[in-house]
């Protein structure tokens, strides 16, 4: 085993002496590399993202941009990062001093004003500009000139077919995941929408074509604290067994929010993200099988909008910086009441498949919550993938009531998957996030809908019944009042949305 | 036109170009304070001792146990303080208290080898505590009479008369929230101690000299023995006005007690409990129309919730009452001003200063009386407008010039947003979809220029020419992204002469150029750009007549244009490089400092009169809505905007000012929802909102949909440089047209003729709310209950009753 390093725009460099909590982004900072910058910690305003080379879904290598303040630099062990100073080089022209070219594109448009999310914004577009299928999804020229210098938006980059892709085929959502607080997003959507294509010269673009950088197993020790990944699952599940106390982690989404605010060290850290038995997509025959490392984001594109309900779910959960990291394992493990899958899969009547070193069991996860961040799950177990049965009710919704529409926790989230057949009810199921201290199936409101005809009157009845399920509380994000009457108006809205779709 | 304000031939002014810095930006090359904390040796850590109660003395304080973990090297208390233990300028805010005026309220600061192992020393420090009654909710503050600062009175008229003459009278209260300025670079400051014992600091902060002052001060040192630098500021905002001192008199007496580099950097949840915030207001208020709507007379007291310290109140209250006329022309009012104290964090400078306060208490007055009085809210706003003919004098005596442009913007805001035409279609859509309604509402911004305080304005630049014709500028203004640095280098090239390539701008320092005024009130690059311009000027003058012996011409004959020296209707030329040469062989001064004052401004704080304004910076926004009556979510649809910044000094820059502005203002006033725990559980006084992922701010989701910013033309405003207008602060007002035109949505699912309120922030729940109060109205059986507005800070009582005739 070599020493853990990191290739650090194109150059090696050594983790240590970092200490085994120490984050991506205090690595890089201290390596000098300062463009990376602490916004926050807990990966909700981007300034620290940087790419990550990784497995690809339609190449063997994709550039994703990750929140360099939630993950350990152990956990990059072998791993090639690009931090904003590596994108200024990196680019075409490659000269010192040249920019790459969506730092060019934000540099002229106005898309920095004090400059400080600016690196973070980059890279985030750095990610979105080298995605593979992006181009494909152009339908004019990429840009005009980039002068930019008008006033507003008039000689700004055309917007593509809705107000979040360009004509580009540059997905907004890329961003949502960066907050500026100087700009108010103009210019720097107008950069994003007038990106145009990597050049065959680009050399991050030509890395795409080759393998992603092999997992290593990795053994960081300092001072009694250890960040451990193993290559096979059953080396990790043995590891577990030895090592009860260990903090398990895939995309450390939230054990970092855990390290930065609250201040919690380990003493031992487990990878299990790179494990390829926590990494497969099974569809059909009678069930899709997820496995619980796959990033959310690899989930979505590998369904590909197979499970309608679920990418109804994607968009809304967290955002690309998050989902770039996080996984349905990872969600379903930190058992948070909040957390936007368990409410979907509970819908999709999904089963969490929990792995020990004595074997695997299989698990309703309508019966796997057993209390504030509490499971079934015991000491040693891993959760190795979900399951969803097939075939999947046609009637779904995901309902996320958030102040803010990207990146938001949500304060009532509620999913719907209903059979209805010759205008009757034959199936629903309805999970619930927000309104109790786990997420919970809304049993009482799916007896007041099977077998009733899908009438307003029904809809309207089961709305009472769910507004009053659960318990939910007074807090920052919203009243009790105003969780349990968004119950009620899902099921409403719901109907409507059914209805409507019908009617036009 | 003035020569203030006129422009020579080929000015670079007015060329529109990206921030100076952007290519360090986009890099991630450009250095912020922080950033330098990598660059320099052995550096120590401090973290604060932060008390996790709202209220009480200090009886015990051990350091001991903290000097027991390794690493930690010292902990820096009230007993190491040379000189004044204050971190502000009214002796109302000890850098090391006593007594824990406010849930997180730091009392000691840790030094450390590493952040780690002063966070851990940090923790082990022991502090007791003899609690005290706390004041959270600025009602309770109220109501127990805790007040400090003063008292002012804006009087204007006879309010008793004036209501008497009025055919309509309502009443009404308003509370609305504050809001967390979240600049992405939080509080930082590195101080080094140099080979004389003097203190170098660099400090992210809008206001090096009064750093350097209060670092003085806390350290018993002369002023000349500190310097402060500011290279950029990761945002401000306001935010870094005040605030900034005391951090950085922590990291400079950590210095001269270690003889080390000590730096001090808040993270997120430090800088969000322990920082000022925008002043949250409780507003309560009667006004007068006559039948035609025409406003008669305002009643009104504001009280703001100035938190445990004095801090920016008193001047930001003064700026409230000198805004709560905004557009609008009020013959007799009266209106009041008072300054809470409360168990808080001290609230501070935020981005308009209590202008956008006291404006928003006058449109959500309008808003909510439109439809008592039978008028659309466009019908009334522009009734009131000051216009020549109409009443021009403010509430304070100061009469409002160029009054008829706030008519100007409306209209051409209308036009440019086909506004009567997209009412007609948001009439129909609203017709046609029971569960959707869209609002559309105009608003307008009339903001007064310059610090009400008339010394502060004043700037001060020094400009210095070198042998090969370079040139370097330094002013007194910080740039925290607003561009002044951009503005700056236009201005100095477009007064020599010369190309910008020639011109470079140092880091704002407190040893070039000494009293600098915070960059603040908007006023950036009016004072120090006719600073930098006056400094130039200087030069120029000297240098025109070293010109005009070369090119045998009298020196006012002599023309500098684009990097070359003529005569008037000679071909000669002498290109600036052999100029600056020529000037230094004949032993010519290459450098100047330039200075400004802003010229007429007066005003009398006691009788709350005067003229304390330059000028009046005016804006009109249209926007539209769309509100889902299911959540009460909504989308930004549309924003117009036109706005005027006189003659742009840099239009691209201005631009990003007047979108910034906006999308942070509707942050305040529909999305960030700062949440203290105001119960009586062991949280009391707790910040609930401490971290991004439960404070929100405005993100990609809500930027309007379209959005076109035009700035007015033909402009020109003869009292500021180059005939710019100031830009920093007024567009986050226009944000008004967001929240009127939410109200106008939620008014939708009712009847007409019924007012909405509205609470503030307008958060999706609060819409909901207000939607539901729509539809009970609409109801002939009062079948659903509507919810309770509830909850901390955000309530807005529903009294405005009509008392007609009185």
């Amino acid at each position: 085993m070599t020493a853990p390093r990191i290739t650090v725009n194109g150059a090696e460099a050594p983790i240590s002496p970092a200490a085994p909590h120490t984050t991506v982004l205090d690595f890089l900072r201290e390596r000098g590399l300062t463009g990376t910058k602490e916004g926050c910690a807990e990966g909700e305003c981007g300034a620290c993202a940087v790419l990550v080379a990784r497995p690809g879904t339609n190449e063997p290598t994709d550039w994703v941009a990750v929140n360099a303040c939630l993950l350990p630099a152990a956990a990059l062990d072998g791993q090639e990062v690009v931090t904003s100073e590596g994108l200024a080089t990196a680019g075409p022209a490659g000269a010192p001093g040249a920019l790459h070219p969506v730092q060019e594109e934000m540099a002229v448009r106005g898309g920095s004003q004090c400059g400080y999310c600016t690196p973070g914004f980059v890279c985030s577009m750095a990610a979105e500009y080298y995605r593979p299928d992006r181009c494909a999804h152009t339908d004019t020229e990429p840009a005009e000139d980039g002068t930019g210098t008008g006033t507003g938006t008039e000689d700004g980059p055309r917007h593509g077919a809705d107000p979040e892709h360009g004509p580009n085929g540059f997905d907004l959502h890329a961003l949502s995941g960066n907050l500026c607080r100087c700009t108010g997003y103009r210019p720097i959507r107008d950069a994003a929408f007038a990106v145009g294509a990597p050049t065959a010269d680009d050399p991050l673009a030509q890395r795409r074509a080759q393998s992603p950088p092999a997992p290593v197993a990795t053994e960081y020790v300092r001072d009694g604290r250890a960040f451990l990944r193993r290559s096979t699952l059953g080396e990790t599940l043995r590891l577990l067994r030895e090592r009860p106390d260990a903090v398990v982690v895939a995309g450390s989404t939230d054990w970092g929010v855990e390290v930065n605010i609250r201040s919690r060290r380990a003493d031992c850290v487990v990878a299990v993200d790179r494990l390829p038995e926590l990494r497969e997509l099974r569809f059909g025959p009678g069930a899709v099988e997820i496995g619980a490392a796959l990033t959310l984001t690899e989930i979505e594109r590998r369904l590909d909008g197979r499970v309608p309900l679920l990418a109804e779910l994607f968009p809304q959960f967290a955002s690309r910086l998050i989902r770039n990291g996080a996984t349905l394992g990872g969600n379903l493990g930190t058992g948070s009441p909040i957390g936007d899958s368990p409410p979907v899969l509970l819908a999709l009547e999904a089963s969490v498949v929990l792995a020990d070193a004595d074997g695997e069991r299989q698990v309703p996860l309508a019966e796997y919550f057993t209390g504030y961040r509490q499971s079934v799950r015991r000491p040693g177990e891993l959760i190795r993938a979900v399951r969803v049965p097939l075939p999947l009710s046609p009637v779904v919704a995901f309902h996320k009531i958030a102040k803010r529409r990207f990146d938001d926790i949500s304060s009532v989230a509620v999913a719907f998957a209903l059979d209805v057949e010759d205008g009757i009810v034959r199936k629903a199921r309805i999970g619930l996030g927000g309104v109790a201290a786990t997420p919970l199936r809304a049993l009482a409101t799916e007896e007041a809908l099977e077998g009733r005809p899908w009438t307003a009157e029904t809809a309207g009845a089961a709305a009472r019944v769910l507004r009053a399920e659960g318990t939910p509380m007074n807090d920052q994000r919203a009243s009790a009042a105003y969780r349990s009457a968004m119950l009620g108006q899902s099921l409403l809205k719901l109907y409507a949305q059914t209805t409507e779709a019908v009617t036009s | 036109m003035s020569q203030l304000s006129q422009r020579p031939e080929k000015p670079v002014v007015g060329v529109s170009m990206p921030h100076e810095s952007a290519a360090g930006h986009v890099t991630g090359t450009a250095l912020y304070t922080d950033d330098l904390v990598h660059r320099t040796k052995d550096v120590l850590h401090a973290y604060p001792v932060q008390v996790m109660k709202a209220h009480g003395r200090i009886s015990r304080l051990d350091t001991g146990p903290a000097l027991a973990v390794p690493g930690v090297v010292h902990v820096l208390t009230g007993a190491d303080v040379p000189g004044v233990n204050d971190a502000g300028m009214k002796h109302d805010e000890p850098l090391f208290p006593d007594t824990v005026m406010f849930h997180g309220h730091a009392v000691a600061w840790v030094l450390g080898e590493t952040l780690e192992a002063a966070r851990l020393g940090a923790a082990a420090v022991e502090v007791d505590l003899d609690e005290l009654p706390s004041l959270i909710a600025l009602g309770d503050a109220i109501a127990a009479g805790s007040f400090h600062g003063a008292r002012p009175m804006m009087v204007t008229g006879d309010v008793d008369a004036g209501f008497a003459d009025s055919a309509h009278v309502f009443s009404g209260e308003f509370q609305f929230s504050d809001q967390e300025h979240f600049y992405l670079e939080t509080h930082a400051a590195l101080a080094l101690v140099d080979e004389s014992g003097q203190l170098f600091i660099q400090s992210s902060t809008q206001h090096p000299s009064e750093t350097q002052e209060i670092v003085a001060h806390v350290l018993g040192l002369h002023s000349h023995e500190v310097t402060v630098q500011c290279l950029r500021m990761g945002g401000g905002f306001g935010g870094k006005e005040m605030q900034p001192h005391g951090f950085a008199a922590v990291a400079a007496l950590g210095a001269r007690l270690t003889g080390r580099p000590v730096r001090v950097r808040l993270n997120r949840t430090q800088d969000l409990t322990m920082s000022g915030k925008r002043h949250g207001f409780h507003a309560q208020w009667r006004i007068g129309f006559d039948a035609e709507g025409r406003i008669q007379a305002l009643d009104a007291t504001l009280t703001a919730d100035g938190g445990w310290s004095l801090d920016l109140s008193e001047p930001v209250v003064a700026r409230a009452l000198c805004h709560i006329d905004n557009t609008y022309w009020i013959p007799h009012a009266r209106v009041a001003g008072r300054i809470a104290k409360t168990n808080k964090v001290s609230n501070t400078a935020f981005r308009g200063f209590g202008g956008p306060q006291g404006m928003l208490v006058i449109e959500d007055i309008m808003g909510r009386c439109a439809p008592l009085l039978g008028l659309d809210p466009m019908e009334l706003r522009e009734r009131n407008f000051y216009r020549p003919g109409q009443g021009r004098t403010t509430p304070y005596g100061q009469v409002v010039t160029h009054p008829e442009r706030i008519s100007t913007v409306w209209q051409q805001v209308c036009a440019d947003g086909r506004v009567a035409d997209r009412r007609r279609e948001i009439a129909a859509f609203n017709a046609a979809h029971p569960n959707t309604k869209r609002g559309l509402a105009v608003t307008g911004i009339k903001f007064g220029i310059s610090f009400n305080l008339t010394a502060f304005n004043q700037g001060g630049a020094l400009v210095l020419v070198y042998k090969d014709g370079s040139v370097l500028i330094n002013h007194g203004g910080t740039e925290m992204g607003q561009g002044l640095h951009t503005k700056m280098l236009q201005v100095a090239a477009t007064t020599l002469g010369i190309g910008l390539h020639k011109v470079r701008l140092a880091p704002t320092r407190t040893d070039k150029v000494p009293n600098t005024s915070a960059t603040a009130a908007s006023a950036g690059a009016d004072l120090n750009g006719a600073a930098v311009k006056n400094a130039c000027e200087q030069i120029r003058e000297r240098l025109l007549r070293v010109a005009g012996g070369r090119l045998g011409a009298n020196a006012s004959d002599v023309r500098i244009v684009e990097g070359v020296a003529r005569a008037l209707g000679s071909d000669e030329e002498l290109a600036w490089d052999d100029l600056v040469r020529t000037a230094y062989l004949q032993r010519v001064q290459l450098s100047a400092s330039g200075f400004y004052r802003t010229e007429g401004l007066h005003w009398d704080a006691k009788a709350f009169q005067g003229s304390p304004f330059k000028y009046f910076s005016y804006g009109a926004a249209a926007a539209e809505v769309e509100v889902d009556g299911f959540t009460g979510a909504y989308r930004v649809r549309r924003v117009d905007i036109v706005h005027d910044v006189g003659d742009s000094l840099s239009p691209m820059i201005d631009v990003g000012q007047v979108e910034g502005g906006f999308v942070q203002g509707a942050g305040w006033l529909t999305l960030e929802d700062m949440r203290w725990d105001t119960g009586d559980g062991p949280g009391r006084g707790r910040l609930l909102t401490q971290a991004a992922s439960t404070y929100k701010l405005p993100s990609f989701s809500e930027m309007p949909q379209e959005f076109h910013v035009r700035l007015l033309e033909n402009a020109t405003e003869e009292g500021a440089v180059y005939g710019s207008k100031a830009v920093g602060e007024p567009p986050l007002m226009l944000a008004f047209s967001v929240r009127e035109a939410l109200r106008q949505a939620a008014a939708a699912f009712g009847p007409a003729g019924v007012s909405v309120e509205l609470a503030s922030p307008a958060t999706p729940e609060a819409v909901y709310w207000a939607v539901e109060a729509s539809r009970t109205a609409a109801a002939t059986s009062p079948d659903g209950h509507p919810g309770e507005p509830s909850t901390a800070g955000a309530g807005t009582r529903a009294e405005a009753e009509a008392l007609s005739g009185a």
